[in-house]
């Protein structure tokens, strides 16, 4: 199967004409072959930008040759998340990422995607969710190498998709609590929508002043961006089908041609690392999940990984 | 409230010795689990040799009580194996339940053995109705211990709704993490909550006292907080921590205060709801602490359900910081 770069859910607050441009752009030059689009952090965000703009956004990026998956809510639990999610199911035309195990109660034995905040650690869920109607997998970033390895060899036998993050932060953990809206002190339903004011999440730093994580709303992301491009011909080795590039407000024109000229061999992966390095980006790349080391950590790929 | 359910007390036993005891205090059920990653408690010192369970499940039995037993992380691609030999451990001694988060284990254990009870883990987040549907549609759940996310009126409400018994937490540790759907220690450490059982591993803990008399708790390469002279230094586990950002001047919790869960007012509310279980968290916990925490809730729930005011012992010494919160159950303005 020829690899594919996808680009993940766009997990932060923007403004809804900034995301139009974006995706116009992302349309028009990037080579991305599937986006997804949809609200996956906060239900109180959706009366922005996916209730309005959401069917016109994804046919843009259909008419531009993209296939678009629509990705659902990590969290559910009031009543209108509830809601939505099940109307989002019942959707017909476009897959759904279903990132909660609410939505699986709808979704049997029809065709749906399981996201990378759906905790599927092994071959046999991954199995079994896949006897049920899932074509495709969006691995956990903690993962190693070691379960990605095996996890590829089922989804083969399966013959379903799996796809790793390579690039952006990384999603670490989720809670019911606000975290934006709690350092602002503030409570989730007073927020008046402070995550709005940091495009890539805001830095959280230890109390000696070094950055270490970032949080978006309830979610907590990882300070560092993940950069496995060099890791990308040894995952296609082990089954891995789709790489996945994160929303950030560096120039993602430049991060998925980096990306994909490396996956068509069109530049070695120095030259497109060497890309990376020069958007600008101030945190550190990170490495470590994918090395089965601590994922703060930068591994230098050395020779052949165990 | 004139039919009331008279819920279970589930009471952690981290080792046979506190297992005795919260025994011999009136536990309903013990949760335990074994000295490997299949647990969510995987610390050194803890946990249970399978010699050591068999006596213990022996012991439990003798006094009336049931035990549960945690195999609640989520196996890691090529290691499933460990999984399934807990669980065909846990069925040949006798085991009561399987407390559970993997959908591969849940399947194993409705495919190997149906008459074995499935206890869906907080660490399978079934935060929604539909969520636990899921779990009881499929693996024929037959309860599901709840996020500590859920006020009273909304725990009654989603008892209207599903097909299962829930049990709740009331006492002990309040993280704000969605359990189950962190990777904040992997981050750090390299070792996984999920998949190893390890949040905060000791082995990475460093405390530094600077020359000001200031004490800094360490995990791996990051300071988690820094305590004055005066202050007493906590355990650094992240989402416990002081940290900075633009927002704020100086450190803040940033994710919750050192605090635990005490919902010992809430009782009355959480019975009259239809709650079926009530959950102690602290398997790390030692002993003494499950002796007098589990006698305090017998008698409070048995009070209560002799229609007496129950007589509430003073816990807060027990508490993380001597500090305590009604958590979620209260109202929702925590979020």
């Amino acid at each position: 199967m020829n690899p594919s770069l996808t680009l993940g859910p766009n997990l932060f607050h923007w403004p809804a004409e900034q995301r139009i441009d974006f995706y116009n752009r992302i349309a028009d030059e990037s080579p991305v072959s599937t986006v997804y689009l949809g609200e996956v952090i906060c239900s109180k965000r959706t009366p922005f930008f996916d209730d309005v703009h959401l069917p016109a956004v994804a046919e843009r990026l259909e008419r531009a040759g993209k296939t678009v998956v629509y990705s659902s809510f990590s969290e559910v639990v009031i009543k209108r998340e509830r809601n939505i999610l099940m109307e989002w199911s019942k959707q017909e035309g476009r897959d759904l990422e279903v990132n909660n195990t609410a939505a699986l109660l709808h979704l049997k034995d029809r065709p749906h995607r399981i996201g990378g905040l759906l905790n599927v650690y092994n071959e046999d869920t991954m199995a079994y969710l896949a006897g049920q109607g899932a074509t495709h997998f969006s691995l956990l970033p903690e993962l190693p190498r070691a379960a990605i390895a095996r996890l590829g060899e089922k989804a083969r036998e399966l013959g379903v998709g799996v796809e790793v993050q390579v690039f952006g932060r990384a999603s670490l953990a989720l809670s019911a609590r606000c975290y934006h809206a709690r350092a602002h002190e503030r409570t989730k339903d007073n927020c008046q929508f402070v995550c709005g004011d940091d495009p890539d999440g805001m830095t959280l730093m230890t109390m000696d002043e070094k950055p270490f994580l970032t949080i978006n709303g309830i979610q907590t992301l990882s300070y560092g961006y993940l950069d496995l491009m060099a890791d990308i011909d040894d995952m296609r080795a082990i089954g891995v089908t789709h790489f996945r590039v994160m929303p950030h407000t560096c120039d993602m024109i430049v991060v998925t041609r980096a990306f994909d000229d490396v996956l068509a061999g069109r530049i070695d992966v120095a030259e497109g690392e060497a890309r990376l390095r020069e958007l600008g980006i101030e945190a550190p790349f990170v490495n470590g999940f994918y090395r089965g080391r601590a994922g703060h950590d930068w591994v230098p790929r050395v020779t052949e990984m165990a | 409230m004139n039919a009331m359910v008279k819920p279970e007390l589930i009471c952690p036993a981290g080792t046979p010795a506190a297992l005795r005891s919260a025994v011999d205090a009136g536990a309903d059920a013990v949760y335990c689990g074994y000295q490997n990653a299949t647990n969510a408690r995987n610390f050194v010192g803890l946990n249970f040799t399978p010699e050591e369970m068999e006596k213990s499940i022996r012991y439990a039995h003798d006094g009336g009580t049931k035990v549960l037993i945690t195999l609640n992380t989520f196996p890691p691609a090529g290691k499933v194996e460990l999984w399934k030999e807990m669980v065909d451990l846990s069925a040949r001694l006798g085991a009561d339940a399987c407390i559970v988060a993997d959908i591969a284990v849940a399947a194993y254990i409705r495919d190997t053995y149906p008459d074995l009870r499935i206890h869906l883990s907080v660490q399978a987040a079934a935060s929604s109705p539909e969520a636990i549907e899921y779990y009881v549609r499929e693996f024929g759940v037959k309860r599901v211990v709840l996020p500590r996310i859920m006020t009273v009126s909304e725990i009654r409400g989603l008892l209207k709704e599903i097909p299962c018994e829930v049990e709740t937490f009331i006492f002990g540790n309040h993280g704000l993490m969605v359990e189950g759907r962190c990777s904040l220690t992997n981050y750090v450490t390299g070792q996984s909550t999920n998949m190893d059982g390890a949040c905060s591993p000791a082995a990475c803990v460093k405390y530094e006292r600077a020359d000001d008399g200031s004490m800094s708790t360490i995990l791996g390469d990051y300071m988690i907080d820094r305590f004055g002279p005066e202050e007493t230094a906590g355990y650094p586990t992240i989402c416990k921590g002081r940290y900075k950002c633009d927002a704020r001047d100086g450190g803040y919790y940033a994710f919750e205060e050192p605090i635990s869960l005490n919902a010992s007012t809430m009782l009355p509310d959480l019975i009259n709801a239809g709650v079926h279980a009530f959950k102690i968290e602290g398997r790390q916990r030692s002993r003494a602490y499950v002796k007098k925490v589990v006698a305090a809730f017998r008698e409070a729930v048995d009070s209560i359900m002799a229609g007496q005011e129950p007589r509430l012992a003073d816990l807060v010494a027990l508490t993380e910081g001597q500090k305590q919160t009604e958590g979620a159950l209260k109202t929702k303005k925590w979020r």
